[in-house]
């Protein structure tokens, strides 16, 4: 990618599941961000939206577009984040 | 291959015609069951969440993976959600293979690689009340042995 515009607002989906869903009574919703943003800053944006989940932030991961997610990767326009509680499949 | 994630009841038999290979010596087959009880508790039924779309596309990538290691014709993982009575079938997994030694082997680390990995989510409800259980751990599939 070529450079990055600051400070330009944006737009994300959130997605959440289970636990996290039922503590923040909701499963979806859209979040307006400055770029550049990361997995990280998206994280206290929804926290700020949604403080009830905080509990649950230390068990969890991210995937960004349906890839699991570090903290500093970069969260680019109309991508869509899914918090993932520890799974528990099979 | 077959994957796939779903409310609907999951059938062994269309599991095993999508992995049979004239190749294959063996085909294994395993169903993750739903169990009346857990850590010592009654469990009424299971509810299982998923993210789909997700959940697919890391089955997907499991199952390729258990190819290149384990030598499989083919796999087969279904996984389904919604609410599951005890002795329903909550995972199916079927793998061909040439030589029966790779389907056991390769089977087993296949289960392990999906509850570790995959996006779905269980609620153990019990009758006196409920609770998402966290992470694969909390179920013992790491017990390497019977307790």
């Amino acid at each position: 990618m070529g450079s990055v515009a600051y400070n330009e607002p944006m737009q994300i989906t959130v997605l959440l599941f289970a636990s996290v869903a039922e503590r923040a009574g909701t499963r979806r919703f859209t979040l307006e961000l400055d770029e550049p943003t990361t997995v990280a800053s998206a994280r206290d944006a929804i926290l700020a939206r949604y403080p009830s989940i905080l509990p649950f932030v230390p068990n969890l991961m991210y995937a960004l577009d349906e890839e699991y997610a570090r903290d500093q990767d970069t969260v680019t326009p109309n991508s869509t984040l899914a918090l993932i509680p520890p799974v528990s499949g099979g | 291959m077959l994957i796939r994630v779903t409310a609907e009841t999951l059938e062994p038999g269309e599991a095993i015609a999508s992995v049979a290979s004239p190749r294959a010596g063996a085909i294994n087959v395993f169903l993750g069951v739903v169990r009346d009880n857990n850590l010592g508790r009654s469990v009424h039924f299971l509810d299982y969440e998923a993210y789909p779309t997700m959940a697919e596309k890391v089955m997907r990538e499991i199952a390729e993976e258990s190819i290149a290691r384990f030598g499989f014709e083919d796999v087969a993982v279904l996984h389904r959600t919604g609410r599951l009575e005890i002795g329903e079938t909550s995972l199916l997994i079927a793998v061909s293979s040439g030589h029966r030694a790779a389907s056991f082997d390769g089977g087993h680390w296949l289960v392990n690689e999906i509850k570790k990995r995959v996006p779905v989510w269980k609620k153990e409800v019990w009758a006196d009340g409920e609770s998402w259980v966290e992470g694969p751990e909390s179920l013992g599939m790491q017990a390497p042995s019977h307790r």
